[in-house]
């Protein structure tokens, strides 16, 4: 319903813009202002921005903060310095995926969890059932505005200093405070930067006027797929498996965490099924819940702007998960021929 | 380049936002301004076999964009003849021309009567004025 939808502090830029804007999530959000084609070829060749202000954002603090966290995400919390960040996941007791998420840490006992919009509730109350003693979980979104600035040229345009991959650090820009994080989810170089929600609006215009393209959802979308980052909801969700989606390498098998006893066993028996990117070699378009052949089913499937052909990613009998494998994806009651191609599907150096 | 919006006189219109330009027993159809800008930049045409037959009023092909599979509706009923090649391998050209270069099939008339049913541009521009 229209009227529910939550708005992000960039609401009225976005509509002054132009922008399409569509519900997602429970939020009202651009999905696309010139185009979602024109917007993808800014990332993949200049600098385009991202109002992601929907994304959760979690301060947990205390002497046994991390404990917690160690407890509750895949990856190895051990290996991350104050000033670092890295990718994991949320997990269940069967080792499915509650959530995909960044986590920051921001100090020996304080980090910062980045969680999808769609999950905010749920991350939350998860963590805070398995609060401890000494350890604080406060859900801190609202006050915050996220903007994912992206692309070849998006540091230099900022002005900001190279910093390695994973990495952040306050600063501040056009007078904003910022927290520059070096992290995306488009395959390019660039950063995305947190603030204050009040402020939101000053650093979009800063953004803006450094010639970033502002972009939407669509763009995001396609620029994820084609370097094969899953996308929670479609690719993996509590039902799936970190090992079969092909995240083993975000999980710390050797350390104790919900659900790593079936992690381990699905490991070392090897999975039935694998997420798999998949290269249409007939002129159609996969799209999320097509059958494969065979017995597996699109998980996310568009059009690639940069290869100019149908690409998608989807689950299928580990037989058949080989790179080269053909497959045949039913679109709409018509056989359509795709390949297995190894992942990413769109390589920058390509 | 987008096209400006536009519906040309010369063309009859159904309310799906489909366009036919009659010739004598055969017609020209294609999807309006509209329907292209409201789907965005086209990527994947999936067209109707030459000779088969297309019924007014039921879908006879899809358009996609990045985003979005719409069936395209026949305005009316008949056999296709042709295909138009262009648009299958540069879809774009329906956005950057939808009543030239961007038509998508050409059809012999099952029943030229049929054409008394749809909309002049006129009529049409007030069906996207009442939406």
């Amino acid at each position: 319903m229209p009227g529910t939808l939550l708005q992000t502090p960039l609401h009225d830029r976005h509509v002054e813009l132009g922008a399409r804007m569509v519900p997602f999530a429970g939020w009202e959000m651009p999905v696309q202002y010139e185009g979602v084609i024109p917007e993808h070829r800014a990332v993949r060749t200049d600098a385009g921005v991202f109002d992601v202000s929907h994304m959760g954002e979690f301060e947990v603090e205390g002497p046994h903060a991390h404990e917690l966290l160690q407890g509750a995400l895949s990856n190895d919390l051990d290996r991350l310095s104050p000033g670092e960040a890295q990718y994991t996941l949320l997990t269940n007791e069967d080792g499915g995926i509650v959530d995909d998420l960044i986590v920051y840490r921001v100090g020996e006992h304080s980090y910062l969890v980045v969680v999808n919009a769609a999950n905010r509730e749920v991350d939350f109350a998860w963590l805070k059932e398995r609060e401890i003693r000494g350890s604080d979980v406060r859900d801190v979104s609202d006050a915050c505005a996220l903007l994912a600035v992206q692309g070849p040229r998006a540091i230099e345009r900022l002005g900001l200093p190279p910093a390695r991959p994973f990495t952040f650090a306050e600063t501040s820009l056009d007078g904003v405070e910022v927290m520059v994080n070096r992290t995306g989810y488009t395959g390019e170089d660039g950063c995305e930067l947190l603030c204050m929600s009040e402020d939101a609006v000053r650093l979009w215009d800063a953004v803006l006027e450094r010639g970033v393209v502002p972009c939407g959802l669509g763009a995001r979308d396609t620029l994820r797929l084609e370097v094969c980052y899953p996308l929670h909801g479609n690719d993996i969700g509590p039902e799936t498996d970190a090992i079969s989606a092909g995240l083993g390498w975000s999980c710390a098998l050797d350390k104790e965490f919900e659900g790593v006893d079936v992690l381990r066993r699905i490991k070392a028996e090897g999975p039935e099924r694998r997420l798999v990117a998949f290269v249409m070699e007939e002129k159609a378009i996969p799209r999320q819940g097509m059958p494969i052949e065979g017995g597996g089913n699109v998980t996310s499937g568009s059009h690639s702007p940069m290869l100019d052909v149908g690409i998608g990613m989807g689950y299928v009998p580990t037989t058949q998960a080989k790179p080269g494998t053909e497959l045949t994806i039913d679109v709409r009651g018509r056989p359509r021929r795709a390949r297995v191609v190894k992942k990413p599907i769109y390589n920058r150096e390509g | 380049m987008a096209a400006a919006e536009s519906y040309p006189d010369d063309l009859r219109y159904h309310e799906e936002h489909d366009w036919a330009r009659l010739e004598e027993d055969e017609a020209a159809l294609g999807i309006t301004w509209f329907a292209a800008d409201a789907l965005g930049e086209l990527v994947h045409f999936e067209p109707p076999e030459v000779g088969s037959t297309v019924t007014k009023d039921q879908s006879y092909g899809e358009v996609e964009s990045v985003k979005a599979v719409s069936d395209v509706i026949a305005p009316l009923s008949g056999e296709v003849l042709a295909v138009n090649d262009q648009v299958v391998d540069a879809p774009e050209t329906v956005n950057e021309d939808p009543y030239g270069g961007g038509w998508l099939i050409r059809i012999r008339l099952a029943d030229p009567g049929e054409v008394d049913a749809l909309l002049d541009a006129d009529a049409y521009r007030q069906v996207l004025a009442d939406q």
